[in-house]
């Protein structure tokens, strides 16, 4: 980095987040440097991926014109499997083919090369192969840029935002926070497999740009806490599973053993079958919801998306609270800028309160006991799903048997596996979590 | 399947880019000579089987196939096994989906 110049503002990390705050503050007129460490941005970042349009509509409203978007969600499967068989819910609606569809299928390295393209556009200096390694302190502490690994490669700014993702690395070295332990985060295995667009939509009953998602809990988690995915993309589906860290560590499974048997469960193979997997990648997830969000903001600096723990598990959005956080975060400092107010924790304190007053924060507290007790409650994923499928099967296997012994069978098998007493609790539990 | 030898990561690693930092691993085990029992469970945790033990009882990694997860590193965290770094700006895994 040759240039000694000074920037109003230095983001850190070119995805969801990093893009909202460096593009809503090159276009108020600040002087925005971004910097990513990939060979271009999305080189370094996995997800399912759905893209949901509400957030992005905040930040390009006519991003339909132009983005690199799959097919749009018509229907949503969830399906609770055990080996052979899973029983589910199917919301499919032609309401979903609208004018502007609500949540699209994505793959991420071009979304984010486009979505970098607009950052540009609006004026910010993107540098990309350079990795940042530390933050710039004043004797009082204050941030005031960045260290990185190219030559001379300190940079300052009034105010670093850091996006760099669900690592994180920057601010928990530098003190801002403390580091994730293996409870806050799960580990996701995914690979992209390709089949031809025909065959796409037959397989999966669609037709024009309509695509399909399944979400899948059960025995695929070999009883950890976690979910599988399938997403049809336009000639690719994605599919993943994704655990908890420390689970992992207590089963010690290998992450992609249990990708592939989730390929070859009986009602996912044949979705797949003849598809050439081009690439496999791994990626953790914030998934500590709440209550492991970082402190957000201090002197001259802001925390966004997934370096800021900002995933909804339950409702597997991420990436519309990654640009919400980064958006806000760039209208914040905008905002402070254009009022010639100081970068300092006072200022950058109204980053959290317009979080706070977002659905993101709102959803994000409202599930916050929902990790500890999927964590601590593993029979959700193991003995449910079980006891749900054998349910089925045992209602619709018609063997003579009858109807009411069948009913007195299935609630005998919930009583016997879990007891009145753990049935009543579930209940309670769960529905405490919810609320 | 849980158990089985069939699936390679080595082959799904193949249909992946990477731009390898010659010489310049980004991650690397404390010397030692009875491995922790976190490095231990790296060798099969790790999504991209970068660790692995050697004849001589330590566990080793040889991070070129690394997709840069970061499982490793949170689960050596308290233990200080590891120097975790990412690469060098435009080194590693480059995702082309991702």
């Amino acid at each position: 980095m040759t240039q000694r110049e000074h920037f109003d503002a230095i983001v850190v990390g070119a995805g969801p987040a990093g893009n909202s705050a460096a593009l809503t503050m090159a276009r108020e007129g600040l002087n925005v440097l971004q910097i990513e460490r990939g060979e271009y941005p999305g080189a370094k970042n996995v997800q399912g991926a759905i893209l949901y349009a509400d957030a992005l509509e905040k930040l390009i409203p006519d991003f339909r014109d132009s983005a690199p978007l799959e097919r749009h969600v018509i229907e949503q499967r969830m399906w609770m499997l055990d080996d052979e068989s899973f029983v589910g819910t199917n919301y499919r609606s032609d309401r979903f083919n609208e004018q502007r569809p609500n949540r699209y299928t994505i793959i991420r390295a071009q979304f984010d090369k486009w979505f970098s393209g607009k950052v540009k556009e609006a004026g910010a200096l993107v540098i990309c192969e350079t990795t940042v390694t530390g933050l710039l302190r004043d004797k009082r502490g204050r941030v005031i840029g960045v260290a990185t690994d190219r030559d001379q490669g300190e940079v300052t700014a009034d105010v670093v935002v850091l996006a760099d993702g669900v690592n994180a690395l920057v601010g928990s070295r530098a003190g801002l926070r403390k580091e994730l332990t293996p409870r806050d985060v799960a580990l996701g295995v995914k690979e992209t497999i390709f089949m031809p667009r025909e065959v796409i939509d037959a397989r999966f009953n669609l037709k024009g740009k309509e695509g399909v998602v399944i979400e899948a809990a059960g025995s695929v988690t070999a009883g950890m806490a976690g979910t599988a995915f399938l997403y049809t993309n336009g000639e690719s589906v994605s599919i993943g599973v994704g655990c908890l860290i420390s689970d992992f560590a207590e089963s010690e499974v290998r992450p992609y053993y249990l990708l592939e048997r989730f390929k070859a469960h009986p009602a996912i193979a044949p979705l797949i079958e003849g598809g050439e997997v081009k690439e496999y990648a791994a990626h953790m997830l914030p998934e500590g919801g709440y209550n492991a969000i970082p402190q957000l903001y201090g002197d001259g600096w802001v925390v966004a998306g997934d370096a800021a723990q900002m995933l909804n598990a339950i409702h597997r959005e991420g990436s519309n609270l990654a640009m919400t956080s980064g958006r806000i975060a760039g209208e914040t400092i905008a905002a402070a800028k254009a009022k010639g107010k100081p970068m300092t924790a006072s200022t950058l304190k109204a980053y959290k309160r317009a979080l706070d007053d977002s659905f993101l924060m709102k959803d994000l507290k409202k599930y916050r006991r929902l990790p500890k007790v999927l964590h601590d409650n593993k029979h959700f994923f193991t003995d449910y799903p079980r006891l749900l499928t054998h349910a089925a099967e045992t209602m619709l296997r018609v063997d003579g048997v009858a109807k009411r012994d069948k009913e007195k069978a299935v609630m005998g098998s919930f009583r016997s596996e879990r007891g009145l007493r753990g049935l009543a609790s579930d209940v309670l539990k769960m529905s405490r979590a919810w609320r | 399947m849980l158990e089985s030898n069939s699936v390679k990561v080595e082959d799904k690693l193949y249909q992946n880019r990477y731009r390898v930092d010659e010489g310049k691993p980004h991650v690397c085990i404390q010397p030692h000579t009875v491995p922790s029992e976190v490095l231990q469970k790296l060798v099969k945790l790790c999504p991209a089987g970068c660790y692995a033990k050697a004849d001589d009882g330590t566990v080793e990694v040889t991070p070129d196939g690394c997709l840069e997860c970061g499982t490793c590193r949170v689960l050596t965290a308290e233990t200080g096994d590891l120097d975790w770094n990412y690469p060098r700006g435009g080194y590693g895994i480059q995702f082309k989906f991702g």
